[in-house]
């Protein structure tokens, strides 16, 4: 088992078979998970700092519990609050961190291509917990996870992301990964929240959630933002769920046995009705968080194999 | 007995712009001018300094519109005596330097500060520019007359676009009373906000902010407009997208009178150059695809744009080393201006002449000014160099303070062997 990477910036640089490693010992972390100690000692000595620089509780917490669970010593930062407001640099607060002597970074920043550039000034491995709108790799992993799961495969599948793919790092993640995989990808939402040059990118693009949701295996539903309701993108939120809110008329289009997942925290009656949120014959929502903790356990540990190779 | 001030170049090739020829010969200067070209100066006696070109390139200084001399407000970015040695190093005899300053220049007294400066400092020469607005906020006009006449050559408020188009077209008109041209910036400003990219899949790829290349067009449209209507003088500072194109072609056989600029880098560099969020590839306009590459390279080859420019934009570490989006925009380039130029010529795109039109003879004739020529009378600005000494850019060599330079640890080929100004050799062995 290989995983040639000092960092887990992004899905981008992974192979097909260095996914599949990080999915195959997420499935050894659920078993742990699910026992009754949940507890392992691969990552104890060890220092992670859970630095974000933009709010989040769920992918916070799950990185947290994750370090904890390998015995990891774990500190968060809540860097929103801190200097960044007094006016350091992003590399300043490298150098800093460089001082502290972690072992492993787990970075959340708005702004694309910030925890690239942190891993160029540290001295330890990075894990991107989002980076503006550009990659979410945990996210995909999960997600993968959760597919592979309920699939029992993660390739050849027909799979749709919905909604505001233009400003979703999670969309860019899993576009990525599901493709890598050999998935067929379909994107639906307006075209008013659709990145440009789209096209290009081996996907099907629908304007129109009967078409798109034809026949898919798995619907995989974005979030919404509320600055983005109001006109500037979508003419209001009641339009946005007529059209593309998941109902049960709308998902009657897919497959049968079609699972529905959203990568949190949900809009209700914006993007999602309740009742498909909650239906535990399709709704894998829950599960996604569960596999949340374990993908990051693996990355972590990964990660830490290699921190150990060259030490 | 030889003459101080006389000096002989022998065997050199010679690149005159305005006749479009590339010839070998002699070139003799006296006091600062040129006093004998081609066959003649061969005849000439032997009272003056002899330089044996060795069959090297000697062409008419670069002329360069649109150089940032951090000066006033950020001399830590850049001075005029570290912008001057830069220029000297690569083969600009003249900078035409941007009001973009903090405070910006935009009033006789700034103005007359920068020139001192320059006159001090630079061991080229410097013609300022001075802003079209106020602060360049778009809202009052600067004292365009008293500004010409303290030595402004053109008004322009750079990068900042003028949104309120009655400011604009009174600024254009009242320009026009004084034949002053005036630089602007096609780009429709509410689009192009916060844009750190051309649109397209790398962008999205990348998840950053993104401009349509249509915002070219839309801003250039309405200056066209505004120019038909005003009868100004006008220069759009960067035509940097195929589609911008047809519009220029149009106005000028409509025959207003707009001439247009593209910068080195949108010539020379394209949009995946920027790869993993490398800073020192953000400029403004942004890079554009590879067929917007093309299509302005080839532009330039006909003539429909008249004019390359640097875009010389000093910026240090600390505005470089951040998030892309946050980064300042903008590449230093007075010393890689010519090596990159020959890639053009390298690539066949463009022959020597041509280059040296759009680079040294448009500019020139366009702000009114005698250098960009070969022939007898005109300044003795020149360059002399080798369009195919290879070498590897390394940034920590760069003359300018700020070093922050999109070919670092590129292959060139092109080096500058002797810079000229008024008959002195600025640089060179």
């Amino acid at each position: 088992m290989t995983f040639p990477h000092r960092h887990l910036l992004g899905i981008e640089q992974l192979r097909p078979e260095e996914i599949t490693t990080i999915l195959d010992l997420a499935e050894e972390y659920v078993a742990l998970n699910r026992g009754d100690k949940k507890h392992s000692d691969v990552l104890s000595g060890l220092t992670q700092i859970n630095m974000f620089f933009e709010n989040s509780t769920r992918t916070q917490a799950s990185f947290e519990l994750a370090g904890k669970r390998l015995g990891a010593d774990v500190m968060n930062m809540a860097m929103q609050a801190s200097s960044v407001k007094k006016g350091e640099t992003l590399i300043d607060t490298a150098l800093t961190l460089n001082a502290m002597h972690p072992d492993l970074l787990v970075v959340r920043h708005p702004h694309s291509g910030a925890v690239d550039l942190l891993a160029q000034k540290v001295n330890c491995a990075v894990l991107n917990a989002g980076d503006g709108r550009h990659e979410h790799p945990t996210q995909a992993l999960l997600d993968g996870l959760t597919i592979r799961r309920a699939k029992g495969r993660l390739h050849r599948l027909s799979i749709a992301i919905c909604g505001d793919i233009a400003h979703s790092r999670v969309a860019r993640s899993n576009i990525m990964l599901l493709g890598k995989m050999e998935n067929r990808i379909r994107l639906i939402g307006p075209p008013t929240l659709m990145p440009s040059g789209i096209e290009e990118f081996g996907v099907e693009v629908f304007d129109n959630m009967d078409e798109g949701l034809k026949d898919v295996d798995v619907v995989m539903m974005l979030r919404l933002q509320k600055e983005r309701m109001d006109g500037g993108f979508i003419p209001s939120e009641r339009e946005y769920y007529h059209r593309y809110g998941l109902d049960a008329e709308k998902l009657s289009h897919a497959k049968p046995d079609a699972i529905v997942m959203h990568p949190g925290p949900m809009n209700r009656g914006v993007e999602i009705d309740s009742d498909i949120a909650d239906d535990i014959n399709r709704s894998v929502i829950q599960e996604q968080v569960e596999m949340g903790v374990a993908v990051r356990m693996a990355a972590m540990d990964l990660l830490a194999r290699n921190l150990k190779g060259t030490a | 007995m030889t003459h101080p001030n006389r000096t002989l170049f022998t065997n050199a090739r010679l690149i005159d712009p305005e006749a479009a020829t590339e010839t070998l010969g002699s070139l003799l200067i006296e006091n600062g001018m040129i006093v004998a070209d081609y066959d003649d100066a061969a005849t000439a006696d032997d009272s003056a300094t002899v330089i044996d070109c060795a069959g090297k390139y000697l062409a008419p200084g670069i002329v360069d519109i649109g150089v940032k001399v951090c000066e006033p407000g950020e001399r830590h970015k850049e001075s005029f005596r570290t912008a001057g040695q830069a220029a000297a190093a690569g083969g600009v005899t003249t900078m035409v330097t941007r009001p973009d300053t903090d405070p910006t220049i935009d009033n006789p007294e700034t103005l007359e500060f920068v020139i001192r400066r320059a006159r001090e400092a630079a061991p080229v020469h410097v013609h300022p520019m001075a802003a079209l607005t106020k602060a360049r906020e778009g809202r009052e006009m600067t004292e365009i007359g008293f500004l010409q006449d303290a030595g402004a050559v053109a008004f322009t408020d750079c990068d900042s676009v003028i949104v309120d188009t009655k400011v604009f077209s009174r600024a254009l008109t009242y320009a026009r009373s004084l034949g002053a041209l005036v630089i602007a910036h096609p780009q429709e400003p509410i689009l192009s906000k916060g844009a750190a990219v051309t649109s397209g899949k790398f962008a999205s790829l990348r998840g950053l902010p993104a401009v349509t290349a249509m915002a070219e067009r839309m801003g250039l449209d309405r200056d066209i407009a505004l120019v038909e209507m005003t009868g100004a003088r006008y220069h759009a500072d960067q035509i940097t997208t195929a589609r911008a194109l047809p519009a220029l072609e149009r106005a000028k056989a409509n025959g207003l009178d707009i001439t247009a600029g593209t910068s080195i880098h949108h010539l020379t560099l394209n949009a995946l150059d920027v790869a993993d969020y490398r800073t020192f590839f953000k400029i403004k306009p942004p890079l554009r695809g590879e067929e917007d590459r093309l299509a302005i390279a080839e532009a330039v080859a006909s003539g429909l744009i008249d004019i390359i420019s640097s875009m010389h934009t000093p910026q240090d570490e600390e505005s470089k080393r951040l998030p892309f989006e946050e980064a300042a925009s903008g590449a230093v380039a007075l010393e890689t201006f010519l090596p990159a130029a020959m890639r053009l010529i390298h690539a066949d795109i463009i022959d020597l002449p041509t280059l040296w039109r759009a680079m040294s003879f448009n500019p020139a004739s366009r702000l009114g000014l005698p250098s960009g020529r070969l022939n007898v009378g005109a300044p003795a600005d020149l360059v002399l160099f080798d369009p195919n000494a290879p070498f590897v850019m390394d940034r920590t060599t760069l003359k300018s303070k700020s070093r922050n330079t999109p070919f670092d640890g590129q292959r060139m080929q092109g080096k500058v062997i002797a810079t000229y100004v008024s008959g002195n050799k600025v640089y060179g062995t």
